[in-house]
């Protein structure tokens, strides 16, 4: 009677452990939700966020000023103080906050009528190949196309070759405005994408019930196009904003300017860790205000 | 249809004509001549893709018709965009915009046409007041219940006072009983305003209880233009005959057979009277016999489906007046004789579109 019996009462034993587990998250789904979470969120909390924190900290920790090393927990506001105190640093840090605002203004003003075509006017296949035509930079490395720009603007390349039959010098490598058009090109899809997912949403209907009210072609986009695109235009902003604030690569390579990410790199180069730590605060602050101030516009309504 | 006798009428369609795609495809539209009278309730009623809703987009202007013209009170607007002709639409999906209230919502054609904003509150309580939504001024228009959000864009479309109000299928998504209560608002609205409504429906009940006149649509076509009684009591048509109330449609041998004529013929299930095999014939009634083969039972009437001897089946309703359900069903295979009168005979034309509008 054992003999046959084994591996028959194996088998339904077995089965009946993984059974209990499945039924047992089967009874308690809040169990279930925290064991799929956890590995993720740990990651999120210990890696990204713990990293952060370090960040934080080094910008209130003193360093000595005989041996340049890093003093952690000797508690100061000397870097901010610094900062603070130095002019270079203000300038430096609304040169990169008003590049960051004029490029996404600038990718605003470009993405609509681009996403407007795509989404409403453009046949599916059209639609199609623009979209691909969009997205296809992203496909390039960074810095290839900065590269290219570099080639594009300075003083004997492409656009001084272009502007010399009409007496016209090319930019070269140390204006402003370079950092600004090269930013433009760099972020234009994040606004397109959005903008035109955005734009996808909003019923043919309302666009004809605007025109049957009496609303021409600018009143429909004021008052019934515009007012829906909020949330596409700030999640489009937020990458525009950010990413041209956290920018050094652009501004070194074809403006031979500083940035936020420039005071931070050189510092940290050179071992000033708090002064680094203190300085890449304001990005941070300053993505913070933003997003609370499109949050007041309503921005996150509809998400 | 001949000339109103209302001078300029409100709308007058000559020849329009809708192709989507190539020459090859269909056309939406094959071919409409339509005169509608200030102050009408017209109907533009047929199945789904006969051309109705186009005919209706292309009086808004939100479709250019291939070929023909367009007139609004005796103006060639064929051209224009729809934001300078003076009609309003009430959108199948009502359109109202999501991120305005309801107040705001009313008061958008207003504000768009410089209506100083004095007067302009006092027109949005109105027209509120009319579709009876007064105090939902703040709301929006997710807040509301499917029939409030068709009051609402009855609102923003009456507010701005058009010569012609179109409306596309209004009530369609709203449930039976509150489709009925709309009905008779909207009728009520519409003679209180007196302006001219264009209501494009599929619904044969609908249309007949409310319009003046209606259209009916077929494959891009009219089929037929009359008063609701008129196109019910005299169909012109086959499709007609079928489409806007039920008809039992006789032609060929049966017509022979059965009325000793020729020619496409219709009897509407209610005129045809069931009786015994041996009740009399009077001289202006024809008469059939046959058996009884399905009852269906439906509330207020029976639908009885008869196999006649001769062949074919008849549909015959009767209201039920003295039977119960029990009885009524248990008439099945009884053997029965038809009788109707000569005069409930409608005679169609061979060719639909020999009929001309």
């Amino acid at each position: 009677m054992s003999i046959p019996e084994g591996p028959r009462a194996n088998l339904p034993q077995r089965r009946s452990l993984s059974r209990r587990v499945t039924s047992w998250f089967n009874a308690h789904p809040r169990a279930t939700l925290r064991t799929l979470l956890a590995g993720p969120l740990g990651w999120i909390g210990l890696v990204y966020l713990g990293s952060l924190l370090v960040l934080l900290l080094h910008a209130f920790w003193a360093k000595d000023s005989f041996t340049g090393k890093v003093e952690p927990f000797n508690w100061t506001l000397d870097a901010f103080i610094q900062i603070a105190s130095n002019p270079v640093y203000s300038t430096i840090a609304l040169r990169t906050i008003g590049i960051a605002l004029l490029v996404t203004i600038t990718d605003v003003l470009l993405a609509l009528p681009i996403a407007y075509y795509m989404a409403r006017i453009a046949s599916p296949r059209k639609r199609g190949l623009l979209l691909v035509a969009v997205t296809m930079p992203l496909w390039a490395s960074y810095l290839v196309k900065v590269y290219a720009w570099r080639t594009i603007l300075q003083g004997n390349g492409f656009l001084g070759w272009a502007l010399a039959p009409f007496g016209i010098e090319g930019p070269g490598l140390s204006e402003i405005t370079n950092a600004w058009i090269v930013l433009s090109y760099l972020w234009l899809p994040y606004m397109i994408l959005p903008i035109y997912a955005g734009l996808e949403r909003i019923p043919n209907s309302l666009l004809e019930a605007s025109a049957d009210l009496g609303g021409r072609a600018g009143m429909t986009f004021r008052r019934v196009i515009f007012p829906q695109l909020i949330p596409a235009l700030a999640a489009g902003s937020i990458f525009t904003f950010s990413l041209s604030l956290g920018d050094y690569i652009v501004p070194d390579l074809v403006a031979d300017a500083k940035f936020i990410g420039n005071v931070i790199y050189d510092n940290s180069a050179l071992g000033n860790f708090p002064v680094a730590a203190a300085f890449s605060i304001l990005p941070v602050v300053v993505m913070i205000g933003y997003l609370l101030v499109t949050r007041r516009l309503g921005a996150f309504d509809s998400l | 249809m001949g000339a109103t006798s209302h001078g300029v009428p409100a709308i007058r369609l000559e020849g329009i004509t809708k192709q989507f795609g190539g020459a090859s495809d269909a056309a939406a539209v094959a071919g409409i001549d339509l005169e509608v009278r200030d102050g009408e309730f017209f109907s533009l009623l047929g199945p789904s893709g006969s051309g109705k809703t186009t005919t209706l987009r292309m009086i808004a202007g939100f479709e250019r018709p291939t070929s023909g013209r367009i007139f609004l009170h005796g103006e060639d607007v064929t051209d224009l965009p729809p934001f300078d002709r003076d009609v309003n639409t009430v959108f199948q999906d009502y359109a109202l915009f999501p991120h305005m209230s309801v107040a705001e919502n009313v008061a958008y054609g207003l504000e768009v046409r410089h209506v100083p904003s004095s007067e302009r509150a006092v027109r949005v309580k109105e027209a509120l007041r009319m579709v009876r939504l007064e105090g939902y001024d703040s709301r929006r228009p997710a807040q509301l219940s499917g029939g409030q959000r068709q009051r609402v864009a009855l609102a923003r479309a009456l507010v701005n006072r058009p010569r012609v109000l179109l409306l596309d299928e209004p009530l369609g998504a709203l449930d039976l009983k509150l489709r009925e209560e709309m009905q008779i608002e909207l009728k009520a609205i519409q003679s209180e305003v007196g302006i001219t409504f264009i209501y494009v429906t599929h619904d044969q009940q609908e249309a007949l209880t409310m319009s003046d006149r209606l259209a009916v649509f077929n494959r891009g076509r009219i089929e037929q233009i009359g008063a609701p009684a008129e196109v019910y009591e005299h169909p012109l048509t086959a499709f007609v005959a079928g489409f806007v109330g039920s008809s039992n449609l006789i032609a060929a041998e049966a017509a022979q057979a059965l009325l000793g004529q020729s020619g496409r013929f219709a009897i509407r299930p209610e005129k045809i009277r069931l009786g015994e095999p041996t009740d009399k014939v009077g001289a202006d009634e024809h008469s059939a016999l046959g058996k009884i083969k399905t009852v269906v039972y439906l509330g207020a009437e029976t639908r009885f489906i008869i196999a006649l001897d001769m062949g074919g089946d008849l549909m015959v309703t009767q209201q039920n007046l003295k039977e119960s359900s029990m009885e009524a069903l248990s008439a099945q295979g009884r053997a029965v004789r038809l009788t109707w009168k000569r005069g409930h005979v409608l005679t169609l034309a061979d060719d639909p579109h020999a009929v001309s509008a």
